[in-house]
C-alpha cells in the first residue's frame, strides 16, 4: 500500500506544522522562566512534553483515518493532536489556559479533548489503551465503520494496561491498532534498562494478534504498515500491534537536563532527522519541487503562526469557571 | 389498600429489571463484567440478561478490570451507556487509575464537551466473615473524588429507580450495593430491602435523600445498611418513648444536605449510622454539613455509629463487635439524652 501524492503531501506539510508548533510553543514556554527556570511562570506554565522528531509516527498513521475514527494520545501529544486534525486554534488556547480552549483551560497540554475528531489524551502511561478498546467496541456494536488507535509509548508496553487491553481487544476481536511509539526512553531509563525482549512487536503473539516492527522512523515505511493493520480492523480482523522506531529529539519536558543520554547519541538522532530527510526524498522522487516544498513550508509556519497568536489574544476565563464543568 | 396487590422485589431483581427494562428501550445500553452473563450476576442483579439480550450486548470479561473499566470510559464517550460491575469494591485496586483519573475527570477536562454516561455497579459491605478484601464499604473514597455521582439504595424501590436515573445520567455514576441487603439467601438479607416496586419505568432522583421515618427527638441519618439499623433503633427507642427521625441519604453524590439540615433542625440531635471506616468519611462529612452551616441547632455533640478505624476482621466475634448496630445507635443516642 502505498500513499498517494497527495498522502505524501499531507504527510509532510502535518510534520511540519508539527514540527513549527513544537518550536513556537517551547519559545512561548520559556517566556518567564529565564534566568531563573520556575515551571508555573510564563504564558505557558506546567509541564511540556515536545514530540519533536516523532512526526512519522503520527502522520503514517493518521493518514488512514477519519474524523468518525479515535485516537487516544499519551502526554506527549501534539503531533498525533495535529495528524487528526484536533482544531488547532482551540488546542493552543488550551495549551495557553484560555478561555476558549478545548477544555476552557480545565485541561491543559496533556488533556486535549476534541470530540469533533474523536480525539482524547491522557496524562499516564498506558491509560488510553482500555478506552481506545472501548471506542473500537462502541463503533462495532454501533455497526460503525470507525476503528480506534491507542498511542503509547515503549515505556507503556510495560505497564498492566497494556496485558489487559491487547488481550481484551483480540479476545473480543476489536478494530483496535495499538502504536507504540519507540523512542527508546522513559524519561531517562533506557528501553534496554527497562524491557525484558528486545522488540516489543513480538509481545503481540501473546495476545493472537499480528505484530510489525518498523525501523527507521520514516513516514512510508509507516504509512504502508499502518495501512494494513488499520485495513485488518476495517475488515473485522480484530487489531494489530505495531511498533514504531522513533526518536525523541527533545528532552523528557522542557528543562530536562538529558544528561542520561550517551554522548554524541542527540547529535546522531539530529542528523537523521525525519523531517529535512522525507523533505529531499520527495524532492528527489519528483512528487514536489523545491519551489513548491518551500510554499508548503511557508503555508505550515503561517497555519501555526495564526494559532499561538490567536490564543495569545484570547482571553483567560474567570477563575471560577474552575468550580464548572464537573458533571455533564 | 388490602385490595393493592403488592409487588415486592429483592435489590437484586429491581436491578435487574431496570437494567433489561432500559435495554429494551435503548439500543446503547451494554452490560459488562465478571460473571455478569451466565451467571447472572454473582449477587444477581444481572440475572436473566444474557438470555434476553445475547452476549454482545451482555459480556463476560476477563478479570481484567483496568481494561474493561477503560473500555467503558471509552465506549461512553463514543455513544453508548455502558453498565460495567466491579465484582467487589474492594477490588478498586487494580483499576481506580481509570475510575479516578479517567472516568471522573474527562468531562471537567474537555470543558464539559465530552459526556461519560456510563454507570459503574459495584458490592459493597460484610457482615459474612469475607475478610477485610472482601467486606468493605469505602464510600469515603468514591465520594470523596470530585466528578463521579455516587449512590446506593436500601431497598428494592430506590435500586430500581436509582438505577434507571443513574442509566440516563450523562455523567459517571457509581452504584453502590450492599450484598446483604440484595435478598441473596447466601449472604444472609435484611428483609427490610424487599419492598413493593412499580414494573413501570420510574426516577429515584439522584442527590435526593428520604425522610423514611418521621419522629421529633434524634435524627438519624444513614445510607444502605445503615438505614435499617436506623429504622430498628427507632422501633427501640419509640418503646423508651423517644421519637426519632430516620434519614436515608440513598446518595452522596450529590450529598442532599438540605433535608439532612432540616431534619436536625427539628430534632436538634444528629446520630450517623455508616458501615466504611469511621474517619475522614461520610460520617464526619453529614456532621460537618450540620456544624458549618448553624450549629446552634444542636441541643447535643453529633454522635457517630461507624466503622472502626481497622481493617475488617475474619472472625465472626470480632466482624460483629465492629459492624453499627441497632444496639449501638441506641447506646448513641442515651449517651446525649440529658
Amino acid at each position: 500500500m502505498q500513499p498517494t501524492t497527495e498522502q505524501k503531501l499531507w504527510m509532510y506539510e502535518t510534520m511540519v506544522v508539527s514540527r513549527r508548533y513544537e518550536e513556537a510553543i517551547a519559545a512561548a514556554y520559556m517566556e518567564g522562566k529565564s534566568p531563573v527556570f520556575n515551571m508555573a511562570n510564563g504564558p505557558v506554565p506546567g509541564e511540556m512534553h515536545l514530540s519533536n522528531g516523532q512526526e512519522p509516527c503520527a502522520v503514517g498513521v493518521c493518514a488512514h483515518l477519519n474524523p468518525e475514527d479515535s485516537v487516544t494520545a499519551t502526554h506527549r501529544p501534539h503531533h498525533q493532536a495535529i495528524a487528526k486534525g484536533v482544531n488547532l486554534k482551540r488546542m493552543t488556547s488550551e495549551i495557553f489556559g484560555k478561555a476558549n480552549g478545548l477544555g476552557g483551560g480545565r485541561g491543559g497540554h496533556m488533556h486535549l479533548f476534541d470530540p469533533d475528531v474523536n480525539f482524547t489524551c491522557s496524562g499516564i502511561i498506558g491509560q488510553g489503551l482500555g478506552p481506545a478498546v472501548g471506542a473500537a467496541l462502541s463503533q462495532k456494536m454501533q455497526n460503525k465503520p470507525g476503528i480506534a488507535v491507542a498511542y503509547l509509548g515503549e515505556g507503556a508496553a510495560n505497564q498492566g494496561a497494556f496485558h489487559e487491553s491487547l488481550n481484551l481487544a483480540a479476545v473480543w476481536k476489536l478494530p483496535v491498532v495499538f502504536v507504540i511509539e519507540d523512542n527508546s526512553w522513559g524519561i531517562s531509563v533506557s528501553k534496554k534498562k527497562s524491557t525484558a525482549i528486545e522488540r516489543n512487536y513480538l509481545r503481540a503473539a501473546g495476545y493472537g494478534m499480528p505484530g510489525k516492527f518498523v525501523p527507521g522512523n520514516d513516514p512510508i515505511e509507516i504509512f504502508k504498515a499502518a495501512g494494513e493493520a488499520i485495513a485488518h480492523a476495517r475488515a473485522g480482523n480484530g487489531p494489530t500491534l505495531l511498533e514504531l522506531e522513533t526518536s525523541r529529539l527533545a528532552g523528557h519536558f522542557i528543562g530536562d537536563a538529558e544528561g542520561y543520554r550517551p554522548e554524541g547519541e542527540k547529535k546522531a538522532l539530529e542528523a537523521n532527522d525525519p523531517i529535512p530527510k522525507f523533505r529531499q526524498q520527495l524532492i528527489d522522487d519528483s512528487v514536489a519541487s523545491e519551489s513548491e516544498m518551500g510554499k508548503i513550508d511557508a503555508s505550515a509556519q503561517s497555519r501555526v503562526d495564526e494559532a499561538i497568536a490567536h490564543a495569545r489574544a484570547s482571553d483567560d476565563p474567570a477563575p471560577e469557571d474552575a468550580l464548572s464543568s464537573i458533571f455533564a | 389498600m388490602s385490595n393493592v396487590k403488592e409487588r415486592k422485589l429483592t435489590i437484586a431483581k429491581a436491578m435487574a429489571e431496570s437494567v433489561a427494562q432500559y435495554m429494551r428501550k435503548d439500543e446503547k445500553v451494554f452490560v459488562m463484567g465478571e460473571d455478569i452473563g451466565v451467571l447472572g450476576g454473582v449477587y444477581g442483579n444481572t440475572r436473566g440478561l444474557i438470555e434476553e439480550f445475547g452476549e454482545e450486548r451482555v459480556r463476560d470479561t476477563p478479570i481484567s478490570e483496568t481494561a474493561f473499566i477503560g473500555a467503558a470510559v471509552g465506549a461512553a464517550q463514543n455513544g453508548m451507556r455502558p453498565i460495567v460491575e466491579l465484582m467487589f469494591v474492594d477490588f478498586f485496586g487494580v483499576c481506580f487509575d481509570q475510575i479516578y483519573n479517567n472516568m471522573a475527570k474527562n468531562i471537567y477536562f474537555s470543558g464539559g464537551n465530552v459526556k461519560v454516561p456510563m454507570v459503574l455497579m459495584t458490592s459493597t459491605g460484610g457482615g459474612y466473615s469475607d475478610g477485610a478484601q472482601h467486606s468493605q464499604c469505602v464510600y469515603g473514597t468514591f465520594a470523596h473524588l470530585p466528578g463521579m455521582k455516587v449512590v446506593a439504595p436500601s431497598n428494592a424501590y430506590d435500586a430500581k429507580g436509582l438505577m434507571n436515573a443513574a442509566i440516563r445520567d450523562d455523567s459517571p455514576v457509581v452504584y453502590m450495593y450492599h450484598k446483604g441487603l440484595q435478598g441473596m439467601g447466601w449472604l444472609g438479607t435484611e428483609r427490610g430491602a424487599t419492598v413493593d416496586t412499580p414494573e413501570e419505568y420510574y426516577e429515584v432522583e439522584i442527590g435526593k435523600a428520604a425522610v423514611v421515618r418521621e419522629g421529633s427527638d434524634v435524627t438519624i441519618v444513614g445510607l444502605g445498611m445503615g438505614v435499617h439499623h436506623g429504622l430498628k433503633a427507632a422501633e427501640m427507642l419509640a418503646e423508651q418513648g423517644v421519637s426519632a427521625e430516620v434519614v436515608d441519604l440513598r446518595s452522596l453524590v450529590p450529598l442532599d444536605r438540605d433535608t439532612i439540615r432540616a431534619s436536625v433542625a427539628k430534632t436538634g440531635r444528629l446520630i450517623v449510622v455508616d458501615e466504611d471506616y469511621q474517619s475522614f468519611g461520610v460520617s464526619g462529612e453529614v456532621i460537618a454539613s450540620v456544624v458549618e452551616h448553624d450549629i446552634s441547632v444542636l441541643k447535643a455533640a453529633p454522635q457517630r455509629v461507624a466503622y472502626p478505624d481497622v481493617p475488617i476482621p475474619f472472625a465472626r466475634i470480632m466482624e460483629q463487635f465492629c459492624l453499627p448496630n441497632a444496639e449501638k445507635i441506641v447506646a448513641a443516642y442515651n449517651g446525649i439524652a440529658v
